[in-house]
């Protein structure tokens, strides 16, 4: 894309700016609900980082399956295990979070260093307008097998969640009087709802 | 003018950010979104290195959506779990899914 390099340069500054912050947030904030948009935050900064690295196909991926898919699965998620307890403080707490900063603060450096030390060997050739018809092709051709692999795997990790997020199977049913209304249904626990917290 | 190293320093701050969460935070929702993270700053990484490096056979955007789809299982399957342990438990604090400690 014909994007000039300074306004690229000032792009990514706000873009890496603005990710690093709401990634900071997530992990910070006391709150969760926050933590779960600034999350939506981050990947929507993540898309327009994949829009400078030319790729327009992964950018609108990313926002639609991350923003619209993930992130509200996270949202209902908090809602359904929303109940409010205060944490117990760990004895040596700050022991622990103290020392894990100093081991994230040393991968940090040493990440930083290899990036930089590491004579990349940079193409020089000019990027392509549009990156679709090339994933298409490499999708078709050469990664068909672990393309259609991730379809089954899909299946199975839906199939999975319904199965783990179920209400207990009664292993004890009455197999004599199976009534005949409820056949297509799943046989699970009666239960009654959690009231809200006031 | 923008250099391949940017995105990889931004990856790996990211990526240390994730670590941070994965391993202090007490809820077990925010774990996954810990995760999440790490998984896009792994991303980022392939996706510069598929456009400084690879421009014309881009082999990193494959990649990177298939670990985007890789993702999207793994937070359903997170937190079909963080869900069953809340029913089990009653509560979502790490420090007490201690089920299987001896």
């Amino acid at each position: 894309m014909e994007i000039a390099e300074g306004v690229r340069l000032v792009t990514f500054g706000i873009l890496s700016f603005l990710m690093l912050g709401a990634a900071l947030g997530v992990v910070l904030f006391a709150n969760i609900v926050y933590s779960a948009f600034l999350l939506g935050g981050v990947f929507i900064s993540m898309a327009g980082t994949y829009i400078l690295l030319n790729a327009d196909f992964v950018s609108a991926a990313q926002i639609l399956v991350y923003v619209g898919a993930i992130n509200v699965l996270i949202l209902f998620a908090i809602m359904l295990v929303n109940k409010r307890e205060d944490f117990k403080p760990l004895k040596n707490g700050w022991l622990r979070q103290g020392s894990i900063a100093l081991i994230c603060a040393g991968i940090f450096t040493l990440l930083s260093t290899v990036s930089i030390a590491t004579p990349w060997k940079i193409s020089t050739t000019t990027p392509l307008a549009s990156s679709i018809v090339p994933l298409a092709k490499h999708f078709f051709t050469d990664f068909l097998l672990p393309f259609e692999l991730a379809s089954i795997l899909l299946l199975m990790a839906m199939v999975g969640a319904i199965i783990l997020a179920r209400r207990d199977f009664i292993p004890d049913n009455i197999s004599g009087e199976t009534s005949t209304q409820d056949s297509l249904t799943l046989p699970e626990r009666p239960r009654e709802l959690a009231g809200i917290e006031k | 003018m923008l250099q391949l190293q940017y995105f990889l320093i931004l990856a790996a701050a990211l990526f240390c950010i994730g670590i941070y969460g994965l391993v202090t935070s007490r809820n077990a929702v925010r774990v996954l979104m810990s995760i999440e993270l790490m998984l896009n700053a792994v991303n980022l990484n392939l996706m510069g290195f598929s456009n400084y490096i690879d421009p014309v056979e881009i082999k990193g955007q494959v990649f990177t959506v298939f670990v985007i789809a890789i993702a999207a299982a793994e937070a359903a399957v997170g937190l079909a779990i963080v869900l069953s342990i809340y029913r089990n438990r009653d509560t979502v604090d790490m420090e007490q899914f201690n089920l299987l400690k001896w």
